[in-house]
């Protein structure tokens, strides 16, 4: 196309009003050349609303320098697209899909529209096989399952990067060890600092040959934010499902999506729900974590950890509470866990895997997984009961079954939940140290465990379990 | 499709488009927008603009492009093939879909609603010269291995049988048989008919509640009840069970027919459910439990309009399933993503909001979906019934919110999922004090005349038990266990026998995932028993301390795994162990 169109009707923000255009379409990319003191500067936009011949244009870099007079508008004709090939490995990318790595951009045939389209449940496949992390208290109690979309609910100051850093440096599948990981990696308004430490991470671990990254930090537009997500995931769905590939997507930080939408749904003028969140934030959440998964017909996967920081730790606020209920399943960090330097701070009671229960037990990892994993979990909801009963009447008062709750509770958080940044556990490992902590407690307490298990297991020696504690 | 008037598209926003200029367009029709024959629907008419919601993505739509009437209110098409079927939130076919476009939902495409290309047996059951009228079943197909689809003339409809075809096989589409109207004029029946589905189906008159649906979860059944032609919300924050909940509902209750609606969730669920349901087999008939299912999927990443309508199609199949005389329940997963669908096309068309950004008509649309529900006389005459089972997800979990508090105003059952209890794993995590269910009264003499005249009164003593407990348990926390008297004590000990042993079911065991109403009952009784005999032996001074240590409350309490579901018999055995245990306290301490 290749009508230029002079000028501009009006600029507000990141929104500006192109007047008499012809054949532009809803959700088309357009080019500006902006002409300043003889500088020629280009930036994309996207229309976002068009009536008639006027179409609102959001400006990906922000409208800065823009006047109503010394800006070319370019039509595309199409949405936002990127190139695709396997030579996306190893590259670095800034949030819209261009190399900032000093090397070309991809050349490839297949170009994809970044908005991608739903996968169609019935061409999904039901995800199964787990994802080891060794990580107790991921692999034991909130199992990542491959094509799971697991987030980590975090807080500002919580070590979030250092859990999801040794995530990607322990991962691995738990059966056709000639399937390598490879991890696609976003950073939505991000600092300087953390993009840097995942790039040093990835560095160290040998793993940067598989690593995508396309980076948006804190000083980068916030319109770009909004596309950042969609054009990883585009280039991890080809990754999965066109070149057969088990593809790990990180995505850090979804509140700074999340509130880089409010900023442009409010300088649209929109209606506010929630926070002033807008209206839509579930579903475009949803058009983000849904792609995640296993199809028929390919033997890749999508699997998602995105990151993201509840603002002032309120898991009730729009963005985890949304995140919540797309995603299947949460990790939460826990400030006081923290604060008693347990890493991972790993808060187990609200955290969840959904998926875990059709990828554990016999034939996936040991028969006994979930009757452990439940009698921990209902083990330890109890020991908050008696710390809270302790704070009142004071530990020396408390009977004998209820101090020994506090003792396995105490064990329970430096032991199971606590482990060395470089501690990489085996699953039978994380089990065993689990039965041994349910020695603490009075073996007639443990009323989630079938009679025939706790016949089995519970009378097996323990000793030779092989952790750093 | 008949496709005479068009107009030119002006504005585009997102899913909503607008036409300028007066327009002949009806309100609620459906039209086809653009090139691609994108499907939207009519949902504001004035004298200077035409809005239109379009139920797929409208990104590359142009000004200039056309938006082609259809003449129809947007409808689906009713006829066999509903069964062990997947569809989007208008009706199209999952499968079909997947055929034509890959593992991803492309745009515009066109598929029909039903295979118009399969045969089905067709049995006629009217014979010339009858006269017929809206309702009337002309002829019968065996759908899938467990329902007969029983096809009906169309409501509104009456006339002279002037020919009937053979017994035979037929398409959905072939006349079956052709009526002479009063007018004179002919009407070609055939198996298919087609229906709005924002109007409800006729029907001849309204029943009261006066039957459970039965689901095999003893927390409901007992507690809770629902009555066939029902209407319960489930209530709960992410990670709380409500998904699981309607699993089990879908599998095991007595309806005749499930239609599960999936509206603004997961893709993953609905594979489940898909892969599941498949495999699963219906205790009761032997068949698979697809056999009886429909599932309607709109998950959160696809349009945002479909899952509003995804509601109405699913509630309309349900209708029409009823309208044949089957007992129907719907989940609907969530009706908080339809209330939020709600509320982001309003916010797109800016009309003024009410609370927290819902639009102002929240209210009335909730009631109007629940009053769809009911247990009926069919205009054919047959009883029948359609139970909602509403799924409502809370922000933040709190119940405060306009989604739950406005869909407690419509249903008359309540299970309020509880965080706590699912941090807990306590499954299912429906907290016995903030559920409620107004059916009790009406069901209980059904109760009483199918089950035993006890059930009520047990349920009532164990309601009391925990009711008790909760209270005890506020003391507890400010002095501890120890202080308390032994008979609050064994208070304590019973309800901890009830909360684990009864109101804990493990969806994943095979002898405990559906149970029997006739085991709910042996097991209340039990548990009661071993109350009365326990409370005789503390008035006899024993402290709760010997009764602790007999296992006696942890068998019981494992007497949901230890006794399979076609052996009842053995509950006998309880009653001498709790026997067994009373002398031995009395002996051992006299």
């Amino acid at each position: 196309m290749a009508i230029e169109y002079l000028g501009l009707s009006s600029i507000n923000g990141p929104l500006i009003a192109l007047e008499g255009v012809q054949d532009a379409a809803f959700d088309e990319i357009v080019e500006f050349t902006i002409e300043n003191q003889g500088i020629k500067e280009k930036k994309l936009g996207r229309i976002i609303e068009i009536y008639d011949d006027k179409a609102i244009i959001q400006v990906f870099e922000g409208s800065e320098n823009m006047s109503l007079v010394n800006t070319h508008t370019r039509l595309t004709g199409h949405p936002l697209e990127i190139s695709l090939s396997l030579d996306l490995l190893g590259r670095t990318f800034d949030g819209l899909g261009r190399p900032i790595d000093g090397m070309k951009p991809i050349h490839s045939n297949i170009r994809r529209d970044v908005n991608g389209k739903p996968l169609n449940p019935v061409s999904r496949e039901y995800p199964r096989n787990y994802i080891r992390t060794g990580i107790s208290a991921i692999d034991g109690l909130t199992t990542l399952i491959r094509g799971q979309k697991l987030p980590i609910f975090s807080g500002n100051g919580l070590p979030h990067d250092r859990l999801a850093a040794q995530i990607v440096k322990q991962a691995s599948l738990s059966d056709s060890d000639s399937d390598e990981l490879i991890i696609v990696f976003a950073a939505m308004g991000v600092k300087y600092d953390v993009a840097e430490f995942f790039k040093t991470t990835f560095a160290e671990s040998g793993v940067s040959d598989h690593v995508v990254m396309f980076l948006n930090l804190v000083s980068d537009p916030v319109v770009e934010r909004l596309v950042t997500p969609k054009v990883a995931l585009t280039a991890a769905e080809y990754l999965a499902f066109e070149e057969n590939k088990q593809v790990l997507v990180i995505l850090t930080d979804m509140t700074s999506y999340a509130e880089a939408m409010r900023e442009v749904s409010s300088s649209k003028g929109e209606i506010p729900s929630r926070k002033g969140y807008p209206g839509y934030l579930y579903s475009e959440l949803a058009t983000i974590y849904e792609r995640a998964g296993i199809v028929h017909g390919s033997t890749g996967s999508v699997t998602q950890i995105p990151i993201l920081t509840m603002p002032n730790d309120d898991i009730t606020h729009p963005i985890p509470d949304l995140t919540g209920y797309i995603t299947e399943g949460q990790i939460v960090l826990d400030r006081t866990l923290h604060g008693q330097s347990i890493y991972p701070p790993i808060n187990v009671l609200p955290s969840l895997s959904r998926l875990m229960k059709d990828g554990i037990g016999e034939g996936y990892t040991r028969i006994d997984h979930q009757a452990v994993a439940n009698q921990l979990f209902s083990s330890y909801a109890k020991v908050g009961e008696v710390r809270a009963l302790a704070s009142v009447i004071g530990e020396d008062e408390l009977s004998y079954t209820d101090k020994k709750y506090l003792e396995f509770g105490k064990a329970f958080e430096s032991e199971f939940v606590g482990q060395s940044e470089s501690d990489n556990r085996d699953i039978v490992n994380t089990l065993d140290l689990g039965w041994k902590l349910l020695h603490i407690l009075p073996k007639e307490d443990l009323d989630r465990i079938d009679t025939k298990i706790i016949d089995e297991f519970y009378d097996r020696k323990h000793d030779d379990i092989n952790v750093d504690l | 499709m008949e496709t005479s008037y068009s107009e030119k598209i002006f504005g585009i926003n997102g899913p909503v488009i607008y036409i300028n200029g007066k327009t002949s367009f009806k309100m609620g029709e459906m039209v086809y927008v653009g090139e691609e024959k994108l499907v939207g629907e009519v949902i504001a008419l004035s004298s200077e603009q035409t809005t239109i919601q379009v139920y797929e993505e409208t990104s590359g739509l142009k000004p200039g492009e056309l938006v082609y009437s259809t003449g129809s209110a947007i409808f689906v098409t009713l006829a066999p093939g509903i069964l062990d079927n997947i569809f989007d939130g208008i009706e199209r076919p999952l499968s079909s879909i997947a055929e034509q476009s890959g593992i991803f939902i492309n745009r515009g495409v066109s598929v029909d609603s039903l295979d118009t290309q399969k045969k089905w047996d067709v049995h006629m059951t009217i014979s010339e010269g009858q006269t017929i009228y809206g309702g009337t079943i002309v002829a019968e197909v065996p759908e899938t291995s467990a329902i007969v689809h029983k096809s009906m003339l169309s409501p509104h409809i009456e006339g002279v049988v002037k020919s009937v075809a053979p017994d035979g096989k037929y398409t959905i589409n072939d006349t079956i048989a052709v009526l002479e109207l009063k007018n004179g004029l002919e009407y070609n029946v055939t198996l298919a008919q087609k229906w709005p589905i924002r109007v409800p189906r006729p029907i001849s008159k309204r029943f009261p509640a006066s039957k459970p649906l039965v689901t095999g979860q003893r927390i409901l059944d007992t507690l809770f009840p629902i009555a066939k032609g029902g209407t319960a919300a489930v209530p709960g924050g992410f990670g709380t069970g409500k998904t699981m909940t309607q699993h089990q509902i879908a599998k095991w209750s007595d309806a005749d027919i499930i239609v599960y609606i999936g509206c603004g969730e997961r893709g993953n669920e609905m594979t489940q459910v898909l892969e599941d349901f498949s495999k699963l087999v219906d205790p009761k008939s032997g068949n698979p439990l697809m056999a009886r299912t429909t599932l309607i999927a709109n998950t959160s990443n696809m349009p945002v309009a479909a899952r509003e309508a995804s509601i109405y199609t699913g509630i309309t199949l349900a209708e029409y399933y009823r309208d044949m005389g089957y007992h129907v329940a719907i989940m609907a997963d969530s009706t908080s993503r339809w209330a939020e669908a709600l509320r982001e096309l309003s916010g797109r068309l800016e009309e003024m909001p009410a609370e927290e950004g819902f639009p102002a008509y929240l209210a009335s649309r909730l009631s109007a979906f629940y009053e769809r529900a009911g247990y009926v006389e069919t205009l054919n005459g047959l009883p029948a019934s359609v139970s909602i089972i509403g799924a409502v997800s809370p922000q933040g979990g709190d119940f405060s919110e306009p989604v739950t508090q406005n869909t407690k105003r419509f249903v008359r059952c309540f299970w309020g999922l509880d965080k706590s209890l699912a941090y807990a794993r306590h499954f299912p995590a429906i907290h016995w004090l903030t559920s409620y269910s107004e059916y009790m009264n009406d069901l209980a003499p059904w109760y009483n005349k199918h089950v035993d005249s006890n059930f009520v009164s047990y349920r009532n003593q164990i309601l009391a038990i925990l009711n008790q407990e909760s209270s005890l348990v506020e003391i507890v926390k400010l002095i501890g266990n120890d202080v308390l008297p032994d008979d609050q004590k064994l208070t304590l000990e019973i309800a901890r026998v009830i909360r684990l042993g009864f109101l804990q079911q493990n969806a994943f065991h095979k002898d405990d995932t559906c149970v029997s109403l006739k085991k709910q009952l042996l097991m209340m009784e039990v548990i009661l028993y071993l109350n009365t005999k326990a409370k005789a032996l503390i008035a006899l001074g024993m402290p709760m301390s010997i009764l602790k240590e007999f296992d006696i409350f942890e068998k019981v309490i494992s007497m949901k795994y230890d006794i399979p579901n076609d052996h009842l018999e053995l509950f006998s055995n309880y009653k001498t162990y709790i026997d067994n245990f009373y002398e031995e306290v009395i002996k051992k301490n006299a």
